[in-house]
């Protein structure tokens, strides 16, 4: 599923909006979430999941080509944490 | 670094701020949108989020684990796992670029 038939079955869902606003709307979701943590905050939706950031020293690292030494600078990676009650739902039975 | 934690409230606050829904009918869209994206998980299916992540599936073999506590050894069945990728987009965005 792309973010485009995201939009197409919410649309689909709800005959009574515009295309547009449900575009929107979707849009709006995620760059919410994405302002969030690009701010350091954490976003948490029970039963989905969680986003939160987590931060990387800086160290030494190696171009596996030539196997020279290489400085990468410390650095935030968005982390995602699966939500219990759908990482019960992706395991029933 | 990390102060504030963000909810649906909030989604359905900027929802209801940025399209002239009423709340009940924002906090209503953002549930929607977040239960469509888990049934096409729970289908198995991939969800690709251009300029944010793409949300996957991955099956788990069975292996043997083993209880910190007691030392005991107890097999981890096999079992399907959620992995979000982010993309190059909220990477950057995260890292201030």
């Amino acid at each position: 599923m792309t973010k485009s038939e995201l939009i197409q079955r919410i649309a689909e869902l709800n005959p009574h909006l515009y295309h547009r606003d449900v575009d929107r709307i979707v849009s709006t979701i995620f760059d919410e979430i994405a302002e969030a943590l690009a701010r350091g905050d954490r976003v948490e939706l029970r039963g989905f999941g969680a986003f939160s950031v987590k931060q990387r020293d800086s160290r030494i690292g190696r171009n596996p080509r030539t196997g020279e030494a290489v400085p990468v600078a410390a650095k935030a990676v968005p982390f995602f944490k699966t939500g219990k009650q759908l990482r019960e739902r992706l395991n029933v039975d | 670094m990390s102060g504030q934690t963000l909810t649906r409230a909030d989604l359905s606050e900027a929802v209801y701020q940025e399209v002239g829904l009423s709340r009940n009918e924002s906090a209503e869209l953002v549930e929607a949108v977040l239960d469509e994206m888990a049934d096409a998980l729970v289908k198995g299916e991939m969800v690709k989020i251009s300029s944010f992540g793409t949300f996957s599936v991955r099956e788990k073999g069975q292996r043997i684990g083993r209880n910190p506590k007691t030392g005991e050894e107890v097999p981890i069945l096999p079992r399907r796992v959620l992995v979000f990728r982010a993309s190059h987009v909220l990477k950057k965005r995260i890292n201030g670029e």
